[in-house]
């Protein structure tokens, strides 16, 4: 379908396209291995967080919890910000974002296009600045509403309707979902969904690691796991550190032509990695995995050219996925 | 050849501000009950009283979650590669802001 009422309504049915140079050959006579980008960049703001902006705001409207003329109060570290800053746009919300500044600068020039206010808790204050920042905000703001992505069951929601579906339909001899690891709602939703439907599906996490300053914690247990996340959905979950996110992303527009951001570079690299063992185990594999947005927003970052080591220094300290 | 392990920032006051250091063992928990003999305190700060894997730390063997390779029984070997890291997945920052408004801080 090519046509919409809205553009709240063109949201998902994003292209499944096959890697055919990028996925690992086969020995003669071996079944194939194949590799699959699901490119959630052509979702109305550019990334996959348009499904679950579109899913907590509708969940909030219908339980009551957002009327009309609502502030929606969200701390987000940039895509989920866009996304609901075009549907509270669209249905009549005032939305304020709290972001660590270390963000790229298109992110917030996105967002204040959109009609977002943004608050930013300082980078080098560590946790602690962005606790202080937020309780301050929410004292002042009792009647701000929060949907509070890391922990909205509709979050995961979304793609249990939507992205799970499309995958199957798409490729219904999916054998690993691969996808980055957030707020964990895309895993859950899409991971939960393709485990009641697929035998033996594999699901597959990659959780970007960022340079030292990112982890600016006190001790261990200033630490948090998303209300979401629930380990047995996944079967496996990969770390992958920012140099390897950047010769994947790079890899990926010079060997397919899909210019995508770096945590997509994170999500490629544990596809490659599964993809390869069922090419050395001798086993049919077709891994579908997520693009969650293009490089646009982050050109500013200066990482997409120079030598890997200047990308990785480029990179120090930002928040890349 | 020994097994190499990667120490986070909050952790290193137990390795001498060491980055990286060496231990040995067949699993994850000789491994880490062998470190504790040179860094006394470390092994508290990964496993609980009850003697599980700390809720908030999360430690991979070459980049890999260790919670899906059997846990504290994850077999190690000379060479691997260990990291050590809390669990923030996305950044703490948005997290702590996220937990703090919701008055979970």
């Amino acid at each position: 379908m090519a046509r919409y009422e809205s553009l709240l309504d063109a949201c998902g049915g994003t292209p499944l396209v096959g890697l055919p140079r990028l996925s690992p050959a086969v020995p003669e006579g071996a079944p194939p291995v194949r590799l699959w980008a699901k490119l959630e960049d052509r979702n109305p703001t550019g990334s996959i967080k348009d499904r679950a902006a579109l899913f907590m705001v509708r969940e909030a409207e219908e339980s009551g919890h957002l009327r009309p003329g609502d502030t929606i109060l969200e701390p987000t570290s940039g895509n989920t910000g866009i996304a609901l800053a075009m549907v509270a746009k669209l249905r009549g919300y005032r939305l304020v974002c709290v972001m660590p500044e270390n963000v790229s600068a298109e992110r917030t020039q996105i967002l204040r296009m959109y009609g977002a206010e943004i608050i930013f808790s300082p980078a080098a204050g560590g946790s602690n600045q962005a606790v202080a920042t937020a309780k301050q905000i929410a004292a002042e703001h009792p009647d701000w509403k929060m949907l509070f992505q890391y922990g909205n069951p509709a979050n995961a929601r979304a793609h249990y309707e939507t992205t799970g579906p499309e995958l199957l339909h798409d490729l219904p001899t999916i054998t690993h979902f691969v996808a980055g690891l957030g707020t964990t709602g895309t895993l859950m939703g899409t991971g939960r969904f393709l485990r009641e439907k697929v035998d033996g599906i594999q699901i597959i996490a990659a959780e970007p690691r960022y340079g030292e300053l990112v982890y600016g914690l006190r001790n261990i247990d200033e630490g948090y796991v998303p209300e979401l996340y629930d380990a047995s959905v996944l079967t496996r979950r990969f770390s992958v550190g920012t140099r390897d996110a950047v010769l994947r992303t790079r890899q990926l527009i010079e060997v397919e032509g899909i210019f995508a951001g770096f945590s997509t570079g994170a999500v490629l690299h544990a596809a490659l990695a599964v993809a390869h063992e069922a090419v050395r185990a001798g086993n049919r594999a077709d891994v579908a995995f997520v693009v969650p947005d293009a490089g646009w927003k982050y050109l500013s970052t200066g990482a997409y050219g120079g030598t890997l080591n200047e990308a990785e220094e480029a990179l120090e300290g930002q928040l890349w996925a | 050849m020994a097994i190499e392990v990667r120490i986070p920032t909050i952790l290193r006051s137990y390795t001498g501000g060491a980055k990286i250091v060496e231990g040995a063992g067949d699993t994850l928990t000789e491994l880490i009950d062998d470190l504790d003999t040179r860094h006394s305190g470390l092994k508290g700060r990964l496993i609980t009283p009850e003697g599980g894997l700390h809720r908030f730390v999360n430690i991979y063997v070459n980049d890999e979650d260790v919670r899906f390779l059997g846990a504290l029984d994850a077999k190690v070997k000379d060479g691997d590669s260990i990291t050590i890291l809390p669990a923030v997945a996305g950044g703490a920052l948005g997290f702590a802001a996220a937990a703090a408004l919701l008055g979970g801080l």
